[in-house]
C-alpha cells in the first residue's frame, strides 16, 4: 500500500494535478460570476419584457436548458475559430450555465411582491433604480441556496471539458493515469480525483444546508 | 464549386442521406435514458424512504450514497466504470455503463427529491396511520408516498430532463448514443454545423416537452394553493 502511495504521489504528479485543480477552480469561479450577470439580465428580460427581447431571452433559455452541455462544448471548441481552447470551453460552460441561472433568478423574481414596484414608483424611483435597489436584493436573498447548488453543479460540469483536452483536474488525472497499469495505482488516482471534487462540493453543500437551517430558524 | 459555408445546403443533404446513423444514436439515447430513469427512480425511492427512517445506520447509508454521488462528477464515475473496473477485471458493456452510471448518479438526486416530499407530509399522518395498525412499509406505501407524488412530480420531471441530457456523457466512452453518432459524423465528414444542429434538435425534442410540462404543472399547483375559495352565501342565509 505504501509503495503504491509513493509511486503515485511523486512531486511531478502532485504539481501537475495541482495545476489542474487551479484551472478547474479558476474556470468555475469565472464561469459562475459571468453566468450570474448574464443570467440575471436574461431573467429580467424574460420576466418584465414580454415583447421581442423577452421572447429572445425565453428562446435562449429553453434552447440551452434542453440540450446537453457536451453538445455546446463541442460546438464552441470545433466551430469557433477565435480564442484559446480554454476560453472556448469556458464560453460553452458560461452559455449553458447562464440559462440555468436565468431560470433560478426568474423563480426569485416571481417571489418578489408586485406591490414593491408600485411602492417604488410612488417614491419616484425609475425602473432601473427599482430593479437594482429594491427588487434584485430581495430576489437574490431568496435564491442563495439554489444558486450555491448551481455552483456545485458547475464545478462538477467543468469535468466535461476534459473531452476537448482542456487540462483541468479530471483531464490531468487521466493524463497521470495513463502512466500506470496496476489496479491499486489506477484506483488511487480515481480516488484522488473523486476526493478533490468531493472536498470542494461537499463543503459548498454544507454551506447551503447551514444557510437553509438558519433561514428556517429566522422564519 | 461547392460553398464552404459550414451550414451550406449540400452539407445538410449529405447528412440527411445518412439519417439512419442519427436514428440509431437517438434510439440508443432513448433506451439508455429510459432504463437509467427506472433505475434512478427505484434507487431514489428506496434511499429517499430510508433517509427518513428512525434507524441511524440506515440513515447513514442513505446519506453516504447521496453525498458521494452528488458531490463527484458523473464523468469520473463513468470513467471509473469504463477504465477502472476494466483494469480490475470487470468489463461492462458501454450500454450497461450508461444505464448504471447515469442511473446511480441521478438516483442520488431523486432520493433527495423523495426525501423532501416525505418530510413535507405532516407527522400527524404517520401517527394516525400507526394508531390504525399500519406497519412501516404499509403506511409508506398506502399513506405517505401517494401524497408526495403531487409535490415531487415537477422536480422529478426536471431530474428526468437532466438525466436525458447527461446520457450524452456516453459519447466520451464511445457509447454509440446520439451525441457520439453526431460527433463521429461531424469529424468524419467535417460537416460540423448540420450535424450538431440536428443532434441538438433531437435532444430538444426529447427534453422540451418534459420541461414545459413540469413548469406548467408547478405553476398550476401554486395557483391552486393560493386560490381563494369564493364566498357563496348558503340558501339559508339568503332566505333569512
Amino acid at each position: 500500500m505504501l509503495d503504491v502511495f509513493m509511486n503515485v504521489f511523486t512531486p511531478s504528479n502532485v504539481e501537475f494535478l495541482a495545476k489542474g485543480m487551479v484551472l478547474t477552480l479558476t474556470l468555475s469561479v469565472s464561469v459562475v460570476i459571468i453566468s450570474i450577470i448574464f443570467g440575471t439580465i436574461l431573467a429580467l428580460l424574460r420576466t418584465y419584457e414580454k415583447r421581442v427581447f423577452g421572447k429572445l431571452a425565453g428562446f435562449y433559455i429553453e434552447m440551452f436548458r434542453n440540450t446537453p452541455l457536451l453538445l455546446w462544448i463541442l460546438v464552441c471548441c470545433f466551430m469557433i475559430p477565435y480564442g484559446t481552447i480554454v476560453i472556448r470551453g469556458g464560453l460553452a460552460l458560461t452559455l449553458y450555465t447562464s440559462a440555468v441561472i436565468a431560470e433560478i433568478v426568474r423563480g426569485g423574481l416571481n417571489s418578489v411582491a408586485e406591490g414593491q414596484f408600485e411602492a417604488a414608483k410612488s417614491q419616484g424611483f425609475t425602473l432601473i433604480q427599482t430593479l437594482i435597489l429594491i427588487v434584485l436584493p430581495q430576489c437574490f436573498k431568496s435564491i442563495i441556496p439554489s444558486l450555491l447548488s448551481q455552483v456545485i453543479t458547475t464545478v462538477k460540469d467543468t469535468s466535461f471539458l476534459q473531452v476537448v483536452a482542456i487540462p483541468e483536474y479530471t483531464r490531468s488525472g487521466f493524463v497521470v493515469m495513463g502512466r500506470y497499469t496496476t489496479t491499486p495505482e489506477v484506483f488511487m488516482i480515481f480516488a484522488l480525483l473523486a476526493i478533490g471534487y468531493f472536498v470542494i462540493c461537499f463543503s459548498l453543500s454544507c454551506v447551503v444546508r447551514g444557510y437553509q437551517k438558519r433561514s428556517e430558524i429566522a422564519r | 464549386m461547392k460553398s464552404s459555408n459550414p451550414f451550406a445546403l449540400w452539407r445538410w443533404e449529405k447528412m440527411f442521406g445518412e439519417w439512419q446513423m442519427f436514428g440509431e444514436g437517438f434510439l440508443r439515447t432513448i433506451e439508455v435514458a429510459a432504463l437509467a430513469l427506472i433505475l434512478a427512480l427505484v434507487l431514489g425511492i428506496i434511499f429517499g424512504v430510508i433517509s427518513t427512517s428512525n434507524n441511524k445506520v440506515m440513515r447513514g447509508i442513505a446519506r453516504v450514497y447521496v453525498e458521494f454521488f452528488q458531490n463527484t462528477p458523473l464523468v469520473i464515475q463513468v470513467f471509473f466504470m469504463y477504465n477502472g473496473l476494466a483494469i480490475a477485471g470487470l468489463r461492462l458493456s458501454v450500454f450497461m455503463i450508461g444505464v448504471l452510471g447515469v442511473g446511480i448518479y441521478h438516483g442520488a438526486y431523486v432520493s433527495e427529491v423523495v426525501k423532501t416530499g416525505i418530510t413535507s407530509i405532516s407527522v400527524g399522518q404517520v401517527e394516525a396511520a400507526k394508531s390504525q395498525g399500519f406497519t412501516y412499509i404499509q403506511y409508506m406505501r398506502y399513506i405517505i408516498l401517494p401524497q408526495t407524488i403531487k409535490i415531487i412530480l415537477p422536480p422529478l420531471t426536471n431530474q428526468a430532463v437532466n438525466l436525458i441530457k447527461n446520457t450524452s456523457v456516453l459519447a466520451m466512452i464511445s457509447g454509440f448514443d446520439l451525441m457520439y453518432m453526431a460527433d463521429s459524423w461531424a469529424s468524419s465528414s467535417l460537416d460540423y454545423g448540420p450535424s450538431y444542429v440536428f443532434a441538438g434538435f433531437l435532444y430538444f425534442m426529447l427534453c422540451f416537452p418534459l420541461a414545459t410540462w413540469a413548469r406548467k404543472y408547478e405553476e398550476r399547483l401554486k395557483r391552486q394553493d393560493t386560490a381563494r375559495i369564493p364566498f357563496e352565501p348558503s340558501e339559508e342565509a339568503v332566505t333569512c
